[in-house]
């Protein structure tokens, strides 16, 4: 997690984001893989509008989250708010797993709201480090963004049809890139997971 | 407002609705096996594209540099089943290696 978190911090300021953006990011947008998506978009001159979709459609599984939390959790107004605002991979994980209904719930708040500390935390951490050092490059950092969305990437291939999907995607992002604007490569390459998730049994 | 501000507050008041609608989403749609599927899928064709975009090009140029380096070593950590934080230091290690001579 500390690791992960001042990754994101670094990267999204050798990608030009201000330590408050960065910051602003891991506090409001609060999802790995999506807040690595905006950077990672925004860093290769992309628009708006398409890292705001990249980062969206990475962000649909918290909706699947989201459904099977709402009948563990049972809150309404701001708890429920708050509640949604910690809904990620390890929250809903680490509640799933539990055997009932209070030590899910306990589990849920306790893992939510302890990465939600840690991981703003090593996002300030990371930024002012990145900050401070000045030139990405000669750190490394610009290799850094990649390598995370590697990391990211590499426990999801399993069987057969998702080195099919992976492979698709790079081959499609790499033909796009001189051809369209940027950030529309990556963004393209949900239709190849919308096309093979449709037609395969 | 300059468009890193627009992504910023667009992509996490998206994520939030996610998150807080996720409940409000009929479970039948949600669940349907089709849904799924893509769902699974999205985030590997996404994080593919991403990976390939950040290594090899430049806005709208193909560039092989330091970076190719650095994602180069973050595979063969991967292969050898490091831990994240081992696969991404020593990619930034080794591109700074590459970026320096």
């Amino acid at each position: 997690m500390g690791a992960y978190g001042s990754a994101f911090g670094a990267s999204a300021v050798a990608n030009h984001f201000t330590v408050l953006q960065a910051c602003l990011l891991s506090l409001l947008l609060f999802s790995g893989a999506s807040q690595f998506a905006v950077i990672g978009v925004m860093g290769a001159g992309g628009s708006a509008a398409s890292a705001i979709a990249t980062s969206t459609l990475l962000g649909t599984r918290n909706a699947l989250y989201g459904l099977r939390m709402s009948s563990i959790l049972k809150h309404k107004g701001w708890r429920r708010a708050i509640g949604a605002q910690i809904t990620i991979d390890e929250s809903t994980g680490v509640a799933l797993s539990q055997s009932n209904e209070v030590d899910a719930r306990k589990g849920f708040w306790y893992t939510g709201l302890g990465v939600f500390l840690f991981w703003n935390l090593f996002t300030l951490m990371g930024a002012l480090g990145a900050n401070a050092i000045g030139d990405p490059s000669a750190w490394g950092l610009d290799a850094a963004v990649p390598a995370a969305f590697l990391g990211m990437l590499w426990p999801r291939l399993k069987e057969r049809a998702t080195w099919a999907v992976a492979a698709a995607s790079l081959v499609l992002a790499l033909v796009l890139v001189p051809n369209v604007p940027a950030g529309v490569p990556i963004i393209s390459c949900a239709l190849i997971a919308i096309v093979v998730g449709w037609r395969s049994e | 407002m300059s468009k890193t501000w627009i992504a910023l507050i667009g992509s996490s008041a998206l994520a939030f609705a996610l998150k807080y609608l996720g409940s409000a989403v009929p479970e039948f749609w949600l669940s349907h096996p089709r849904i799924q599927r893509i769902n699974n899928l999205i985030p590997i064709a996404l994080l593919s594209g991403l990976v390939i975009v950040q290594t090899m090009t430049e806005k709208t140029k193909y560039i092989i540099d330091h970076r190719a380096a650095g994602v180069g070593f973050a595979i063969a950590a991967l292969i050898a089943k490091a831990p994240f934080p081992v696969v991404v230091v020593g990619a930034a290690i080794t591109s700074a290696i590459v970026y320096r001579y």
